[in-house]
């Protein structure tokens, strides 16, 4: 993955700042790359690998099967950014996907098409998908699989919140139903994994996995909290990428566990002494949606050549599986506790792409927002659509700036490159006279 | 006397401004952009100049401020600014009372939203697609084999617009021709051709939400079929400048006039140059 982050900053380090600034994107980078290693060389080694999703993967059990998980999503960004995601939407579209169908299933069928040889190395056949209903497109996706390799799949349905701002909790009575609702199809599933690895379920394996997840889950949501520091110790659109790929690959981990602890000790180490991204930051922004891949760098650049700095990203709630939340499960009780985590990390997912306007407006005046930044994507309207409308709940809510630029995140035919960055100067050329104007009576005009 | 100036480069066309100390026009020019940006700019910013009886070797030209799509291609300006930020400020100049701003030109529409101080609070543009821009009045004209500023007065002249159901300028004149194959009046057509790209801006100033006063700029502003429609859609009448066609420009320039007041302006012009 690539990353606007330097290793280097003005700010004078010590000998210790000089060994950790910079070690969670090439970490990352390194594990990522080994991550993909792992699974191009899976199939020599009879192991099985299960296709999930970010948003629910259910990684602990399948972990406690020593089951892969591979994840088309993050293998669909890799494409785009480095630019073979192009032909791949192509060869789906000329086997019969239309145009309106989301890039990354397009993208995926294109690389099933021609054997999985993937940028990062070779993606095995699955032996099982596993997902939950956080996308309707996903069990489409799914069904995909289902035809093409002949493998069983299981869509462990999640009830949502029903209405915005209507959550329930451990105790009340919908909640407890939900949670059985769950619960139930948690065993269906250990049968289903049981079935594919001809093993039978461990359940201290499980709690393994579930604790690796809990240091990973306390860690994220930290990393979060972290970048209210002033400069932002890290881009939540570039580097948050970084740690998305981790966050999901190597969730239920040693090696997540570990990276998150590390990455959380570099940023606290950042924000202590005051060390930034590589660029001077004069707009602290928040980022709504899903990042234009296929020009992820000159996206990212089109925004921090005016020193617009993402502070926040929703990105990093949904895409994390809703990590942000910091829910730790109960080793005591690791089924219960699984179902419970899984409905309300679930649940928040979705409220982080349908019902964020509430959490946007909360995030404004602690992380020092000047700007929130929109991005619809054309193919995917489950992230896409009610954006306008929340756009327009924010600037009710409050006085801060908005920008709402459309493009997509893996089909580079609906990117614009001239047409982004005339939207983004105008939009930051209001913010700059905006600055003026409470400079001029004396208001408040944020951190920077 | 000190000038600023504003040079737009835009789709088709390119337009250039010379304001003086009191913000007044005194020199303005338009000429096609063609294929050679900085070619069009420098000659559109030459032509104003001319028409401004303004020798740069004893008057100097402050600041020039480059805008439109083709701004970075203006490379002897001093500072660019997008032609959202100039439509919004030269249209509060021109009309103080303007809080909403409609902006038509070759491929875009703007709407933006406006402080009293010029100050942009919000906008919206059309998409990649060129529905609901000059592009499509083109379009008809061509179809129809008319020249761009006799479109207006001819669809002023139907009392039955006919409904022109597609929206993409690349089919426009399969439908324009078919419709006029069936016999509808050419004027009907037009009034249909102008009914539907008023509707596609109507759509865009919602989004910012349409405030009184508003104003109409762009080359498309020109067009008195378009003011008639958008009066008539908006249920109340428009500003429009005669300078309409040059208010991206005319922002420019009193952005770099700003520049030259701020003191922060480079030497003069002819010292500058390379």
């Amino acid at each position: 993955m690539s990353s606007t982050s330097a290793l280097v900053t003005e700010a004078p380090v010590d000998k210790r700042g000089s060994s950790i600034i910079g070690r969670g994107n090439k970490d990352g980078n390194r594990l990522f790359r080994e991550w993909y290693q792992e699974l191009t060389t899976a199939p020599e080694r009879k192991e099985h690998s299960a296709y999930v999703f970010v948003m629910g993967s259910l990684a602990e059990i399948l972990r406690s099967f020593d089951i892969h998980t591979i994840f088309p999503e993050i293998n669909g960004l890799q494409q785009a950014v480095r630019h073979v995601a192009d032909d791949d939407i192509g060869r789906a579209e000329d086997y019969g996907f239309s145009a309106d169908v989301c890039g990354y299933v397009k993208a995926d069928v294109g690389l099933q098409l021609r054997g999985g040889e993937h940028p990062m190395g070779k993606i095995p056949p699955p032996s099982l998908s596993v997902y939950t209903n956080a996308c309707n497109t996903y069990i489409k996706w799914a069904e995909i699989w289902e035809r093409m390799y002949h493998v069983p799949t299981y869509t462990v349905d999640i009830p949502g919140t029903r209405a915005a701002g209507r959550l329930t909790w451990p105790g009340h009575v919908d909640f407890e139903n939900d949670r059985n609702y769950v619960a139930g199809q948690i065993n269906e599933v250990i049968k289903l994994c049981e079935q594919v690895s001809g093993r039978k379920f461990d359940i201290d394996r499980l709690r393994e996995a579930m604790a690796h997840t809990n240091t990973m889950s306390r860690k994220w949501k930290r990393l979060i909290e972290l970048n209210k520091s002033s400069p932002a110790v890290y881009n939540a659109v570039t580097d948050g990428t970084v740690f998305l790929g981790m966050m999901n690959g190597y969730r239920g981990r040693p090696e997540g566990a570990k990276y998150f602890t590390d990455l959380v000790e570099e940023m606290e180490y950042k924000a202590a002494n005051g060390i930034g991204t590589p660029f001077e930051e004069k707009y602290r922004l928040a980022f709504v949606g899903v990042p234009c891949y296929p020009i992820f760098r000159r996206f990212s650049e089109m925004f921090t050549e005016w020193g617009g700095s993402f502070v926040g990203s929703s990105y990093l709630w949904f895409a994390s599986g809703g990590a942000n939340l910091g829910y730790e499960y109960d080793l005591d009780h690791p089924l219960e506790s699984l179902a419970e985590g899984l409905l309300i990390t679930v649940r928040d997912s979705m409220d982080s792409m349908f019902f964020s306007d509430k959490s946007l407006v909360d995030m404004i005046e602690p992380y020092g927002i000047d700007g929130v930044v929109y991005h619809p994507i054309k193919s995917c309207r489950t992230v896409s659509t009610g954006l306008a409308d929340n756009r327009r709940a924010v600037m009710e809510a409050t006085d801060v700036a908005t920008l709402f630029v459309e493009s997509d995140h893996m089909d580079k035919r609906v990117v614009s490159e001239a047409q982004l960055k005339n939207r983004v100067d105008a939009f930051f050329e209001g913010l700059a006279t905006r600055r003026q104007r409470l400079t001029s009576t004396g208001a408040p005009t944020g951190r920077a | 006397m000190t000038y600023a100036a504003g040079v737009d480069v835009g789709s088709t066309q390119t337009k250039a401004v010379i304001i003086d100390e009191d913000l007044q026009i005194v020199g303005r020019a338009l000429v096609s952009t063609g294929s050679n940006v900085t070619v069009a700019a420098e000659t559109a910013y030459e032509m104003a100049l001319k028409q401004g009886n303004i020798h740069e070797e004893e008057e100097g030209v402050g600041f020039i401020v480059g805008t439109g799509y083709g701004r970075y291609k203006v490379t002897f300006g001093d500072a660019q600014t997008t032609e959202i930020s100039c439509h919004g400020r030269g249209a509060v100049h021109m009309f103080p009372g303007t809080r909403t701003v409609v902006d038509m030109g070759g491929q875009d529409t703007k709407a933006i939203k406006v402080s009293p101080t010029g100050e942009i609070l919000d906008f919206f543009m059309n998409d990649k697609c060129a529905a609901g821009t000059g592009r499509f009045l083109g379009a008809a004209a061509m179809a129809l084999d008319l020249p761009l500023d006799e479109l207006g007065p001819t669809a002023l002249l139907s009392s039955r617009p006919v409904k022109i159901t597609t929206t993409c300028t690349v089919f426009a004149d399969g439908e324009i021709l078919s419709l006029i194959g069936k016999g509808k009046k050419v004027e009907d057509v037009l009034l249909g051709v102008h009914h539907s790209v008023v509707s596609r801006s109507i759509g865009l100033l919602s989004r910012v939400g349409i405030e009184r006063e508003v104003t109409f700029t762009g080359g498309v502003a020109c067009n008195v079929g378009m003011v008639s429609v958008l009066n008539q859609e908006l249920g109340f009448e428009v500003n429009v400048s005669e300078d309409s066609h040059y208010m991206g420009a005319v922002g420019a320039a009193l952005f770099a006039m700003d520049r030259i007041v701020a003191g922060r302006s480079p030497a003069r012009r002819s010292e500058v140059r390379v």
